[in-house]
């Protein structure tokens, strides 16, 4: 098979990923629109690790994927905690009123 | 068009209806289903391209974990859920920013692989990730594994409640007994010293 398909697919959804934080309000939303975009990197590095150099590199491709899925198993859990600690001193999840470091 | 071609086809096509109904759809609930559709999606993927392992990893990690992790965040912030205002003004910026990304994105990807020979998937076995791991990458498994202990450890932190002040600060959110059920506003109008007697506990607490 060509390779030009999923990298298309993880194009697309990087890009929906991109578009989740811009434009959506709720912090969960933002924090699965994240998972999307890590998930697309995830699928170019299996593609090009077992379409284009297969026998190379010591299967290092997977082994990132392996490794972005951890880090962002632990990035998911500290996020969803700051949320909650957000949401009990500000009952609010909406990503536009966190405005506690701007000044 | 071979075989693999049809089959991730079908898989993308999911995959990607999935991820873009993740990202507009107006239920928070519905958006994380729709996340855990296109996760089972690329792990779907992952199974074309002959990667068994990873696509194992994807159904138990995400799948199984990071879903019930969010529907978890969705049901304990307990942020309008419903179909209120989630999005932001921003939305006009949004769709110019992803799509001109995706063009751009798309047009290069296609101009270099266009020429490109179809060739098979390759399987490579458990056995030799396995191998890599513990001969080659050793040390950034170890440091993975710390980063995990202080994620662990951060979020345990960070999400406590503190014990000195749990009653007496007022932005506490609060609960309403507005639209519980009836046997409930029953139970709390025939027994009005149980919720003193709760808030006074919770205080000393």
């Amino acid at each position: 098979m060509s390779p030009i398909g999923p990298l298309l697919l993880a194009t697309l959804l990087f890009c929906v990923g991109v578009y989740g934080i811009i434009a959506r309000r709720n912090a969960v939303l933002v924090l699965m629109s994240v998972e999307l975009m890590l998930n697309a990197v995830n699928i170019n590095l299996v593609a090009f690790q077992n379409l284009l150099w297969p026998e190379t590199a010591f299967v290092s491709g997977q082994l990132f994927a392996l490794f972005i899925i951890a880090v962002a198993a632990a990035e998911v859990g500290v996020g969803l905690a700051i949320l909650f600690n957000l949401f009990r001193n500000r009952a609010s999840v909406n990503v536009d009123d966190v405005d506690l470091m701007r000044w | 068009m071979t075989g693999y071609d049809v089959v991730f086809a079908l898989v993308g096509l999911v995959t990607a209806g999935a991820a873009i109904l993740t990202v507009t759809s107006k239920n928070l609930v519905h958006a994380a289903l729709h996340l855990a559709v296109t996760l089972a999606g690329i792990a779907g993927v992952f199974l074309v391209l002959h990667a068994d392992f990873l696509a194992l990893v994807q159904l138990i990690v995400y799948v199984g974990a990071v879903t019930v992790l969010f529907l978890f965040g969705l049901m304990l912030t307990r942020a309008p859920i419903g179909r209120e205002a989630l999005d932001s003004q921003n939305r006009g910026l949004g769709l110019a920013v992803a799509g001109g990304l995706f063009v751009t994105l798309a047009a290069l990807i296609v101009q270099a692989y266009a020429g490109h020979p179809s060739v098979l998937p390759q399987r490579i076995p458990t056995e030799a990730i396995g191998m890599v791991i513990f001969s080659q990458w050793v040390l950034p498994f170890e440091v993975l594994s710390m980063l995990l202990l202080a994620a662990l450890i951060g979020a345990i932190v960070l999400a406590r409640r503190e014990a000195g002040d749990s009653g007496d600060t007022v932005d506490q959110t609060r609960i309403e007994f507005g639209d519980a059920p009836s046997t409930e506003q029953g139970r709390a109008a025939t027994e009005p010293v149980e919720l003193g007697a709760g808030e006074s506990g919770s205080e000393s607490r």
